[in-house]
């Protein structure tokens, strides 16, 4: 087998493994198929925006429970935003946590608001590892000279 | 993948043949994937990240100016936006004379049926639920003449609905269409979905 088949597999089962493990869902899939000649680089793209938005929701979130009389509105509005872009890259498990993070702020439940934050940020970093780890995967195939089948 | 056929499929020449559709969203990435879902579908785009941006650019903010050559076909707004929500949009639009023909569609991330009612009584066009797909757009072809015909419309109020009757206000000429009553000959009865594989 030769090395651009090899690669191709392996980003295959690559990119199955995070479907099947949660990472990704089907919205993941439809932001690929928006990609072509024209925007090559589309899926990149959203996702680094997406990026951008969970670090600056993150540290907003981490300091409105840091405050002393917790608002608890603005959390969930927070909260409420990172689960929409989080949903509209296919990140299915930061969502999922979002949506207990909501939960938790109507109940006005400092606890598990804390420990809801905690579980997003390490979503977070391992969606973001894992999607980073795919798209240095994708480069190399195209430099090796191969394509993504989708 | 058969996107290739899509994207260089209807670029029609003259800008008044493009649908330009107006989308308003506070998300940064939701404003560029609804771009991309649009400019596939060969929509010339405007996206702005609040309902009062959108007035501004319609020419709808405190001075109601006339804007030149302004032709909007479409307005797709998220619901939940800081400030003023799609709902405050949607009925600030359909209260003016000259927008309140313009078909508006609106999203949100929450499949709340007395918000979707809510909105549809409005005079909104449609609702999509987040996060929008290629389907999703695509479907926004198939609104008909005068805005309102293929609404899921409660029955008593269908028949006010079909009487087009011309604006009042004949103070600020329709600039939207090249021909009245506005929105007969709309340019989005001629978008032409060259694929259906993306479904």
């Amino acid at each position: 087998m030769d090395v651009v088949t090899q690669m191709q597999r392996q980003l295959l089962q690559y990119t199955s493994s995070l479907f099947k493990e949660g990472f990704l869902d089907d919205q993941f899939n439809q932001l690929q198929q928006l990609q072509d000649e024209s925007n090559p680089e589309f899926v990149v793209e959203v996702v680094t925006l997406f990026f951008e938005d969970a670090e600056r929701l993150l540290n907003e979130l981490s300091k409105s429970l840091e405050q002393e009389s917790i608002d608890f509105r603005r959390v969930d509005a927070h909260v409420h935003q990172l689960k929409g872009s989080s949903s509209s890259i296919g990140a299915q498990r930061v969502q999922r946590v979002c949506i207990a993070f909501k939960n938790f702020c109507e109940q006005q439940n400092v606890e598990g608001c804390l420990k809801s934050l905690q579980e997003i940020k390490q979503e977070y970093s391992l969606v973001k590892t894992k999607l980073e780890t795919l798209f240095k995967m994708e480069k190399q195939l195209f430099a090796a000279g191969g394509s993504v089948s989708r | 993948m058969e996107c290739e056929g899509v994207v260089s499929g209807v670029r029609m020449g003259e800008s008044s043949e493009e649908v330009h559709v107006l989308a308003v969203d506070d998300s940064l990435v939701d404003r560029k994937v609804i771009e991309r879902l649009l400019k596939i579908l060969a929509c010339k785009v405007t996206a702005v990240d609040s309902g009062v941006r959108a007035l501004e650019y319609l020419g709808l903010d405190q001075s109601d100016a006339f804007v030149e050559g302004l032709k909007v076909d479409l307005i797709i707004t998220d619901y939940c936006m800081p400030g003023m929500t799609g709902y405050d949009l949607l009925k600030k639009i359909k209260e003016s004379s000259t927008f309140r023909e313009i078909p508006v569609v609106i999203m949100s991330s929450e499949n709340i049926l007395p918000r979707i009612d809510r909105c549809l009584e409005e005079g909104a066009e449609d609702f999509i639920v987040k996060p929008v797909k290629l389907s999703d757009v695509k479907r926004l072809k198939d609104y008909g003449v005068g805005g309102r015909i293929n609404k899921r419309k409660l029955p008593d109020t269908t028949e006010l609905d079909l009487s087009s009757s011309p604006p009042s206000d004949s103070s600020s000429s329709p600039s939207i269409s090249p021909s009245s009553p506005p929105v007969i000959d709309s340019p989005i009865q001629r978008l032409k979905m060259t694929t259906t594989a993306l479904d």
